[in-house]
């Protein structure tokens, strides 16, 4: 069963740095790296569970969209 | 656009900071900014203080009362802010290099003070602003720009020096659980006596470069693969423990805070 999605992920491509610190350690694979920048890949899979934001290093990435 | 948390406590308009690709300066920097955002405090009742290296650039992106002072002296400028304004809230962000080699007798000192000032160390095990010399906290073998055959100093345990010389609060996080950075520095701040709180980052630019430790994402992971909770850490055989480091709440003790024994000592006048 999938959870009801409140945040959405949101990225910041101008403070992307192209790192992957993101992609290698995002649970369920849902992010890319694309022409040097952070990507979403697979939406759908997100479980909101904030990981990606708490080790951005440069604040590109983060949940709070609607 | 950045997130509520960074709007909030960030000087956006300094955004990108300056540091390096991969560099794990600006997790450390958000975990200490969710851990004052998570305890509610406002904004002006902190003041953050602030050596001189890649990561002592941290107090210019926050928007608090900030400090950014010289090499190795920001707990002298802290403790006179303390003293001054024994309300503050002081935190200070400090280097391995300005914490423990320049400013190391700085270190001691206000550790031995017990005096109420939350610092955060950035270990990155090497001087990265300089470009690449190694620090107290370079491994012992370890290369650096000073070293190119390897340091054949033995490295400082910081967690250990912080306790031996008077801390009540002693951590030790990394990047990888930044999560644990928040609940540490929630502590640190809320212990009302010196609080060190040592955190382990990656300069994959230096450190990572000089010692073919790969990209970021391999020195996170391999922080992820050799920190140990302490309770587990000391159940290890020695042998296992060496190539292992123990993270967690290492120390706590209670003794009277120096700016409230300073204040009752000026009551007898
Ligand atoms: C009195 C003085 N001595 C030396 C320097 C040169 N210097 C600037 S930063 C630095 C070391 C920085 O290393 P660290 O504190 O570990 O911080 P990092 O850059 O790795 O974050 C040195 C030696 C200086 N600025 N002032
Ligand atoms: S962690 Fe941040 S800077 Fe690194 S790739 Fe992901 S979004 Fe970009
Ligand atoms: S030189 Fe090292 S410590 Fe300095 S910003 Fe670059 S990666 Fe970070």
């Amino acid at each position: 069963m999938k959870e009801i999605k409140n945040d959405k992920l949101i990225i910041e491509k101008n403070l992307c740095k192209g790192c992957g610190i993101c992609v290698a350690f995002c649970p369920k694979n849902v992010l890319e790296i694309k022409d040097k920048k952070v990507s979403i890949r697979d939406l759908d899979s997100c479980i909101q569970c904030g990981l990606c934001e708490l080790r951005c290093p440069d604040y590109a990435i983060y949940l709070g969209g609607k | 656009m950045v997130s509520k948390l960074i709007d909030k406590y960030y000087r956006t308009d300094r955004l990108p900071h300056i540091w390096c690709t991969g560099c794990g300066n600006g997790i450390v920097l958000r975990s200490i900014v969710k851990a004052i955002d998570n305890l509610g405090l406002n904004k002006d009742d902190i003041c953050v203080v602030s050596g001189i290296g890649c990561s002592s650039r941290a107090s210019g992106y926050l928007d608090f009362n900030t400090v950014h002072t010289t090499h190795g002296r920001a707990l002298a400028f802290a403790t006179g802010i303390k003293f001054s304004n024994p309300n503050l809230h002081v935190i200070v962000i400090t280097g391995d290099g300005d914490c423990a080699a320049i400013g190391g007798n700085h270190l001691i000192h206000a550790a031995r003070r017990n005096i109420d000032i939350t610092t955060v160390v950035f270990n990155n095990n090497i001087y990265g602003m300089t470009g690449g010399q190694y620090s107290p906290a370079t491994p012992t073998g370890d290369k650096g720009t000073t070293a190119p055959y390897g340091n054949i100093d033995y490295n400082f345990d910081l967690c250990e020096l912080a306790k031996a010389a008077g801390a009540t609060y002693v951590s030790r996080s990394t990047i990888y659980a930044a999560n644990m950075i928040i609940k540490q520095v929630e502590e640190g701040i809320k212990n009302k006596g010196f609080s060190f709180i040592e955190t382990l980052t990656i300069c994959p630019t230096y450190y990572g470069r000089k010692n073919s430790k790969g990209n970021a994402v391999d020195m996170v992971t391999h922080l992820k693969d050799s920190a140990v909770n302490i309770s587990a850490y000391e159940k290890l055989s020695e042998e296992e423990k060496a190539n292992r480091i123990p993270i967690g709440e290492l120390y706590k003790r209670n003794r009277p805070e120096y700016t409230e024994k300073y204040e009752s000592m000026m009551k007898l006048f």
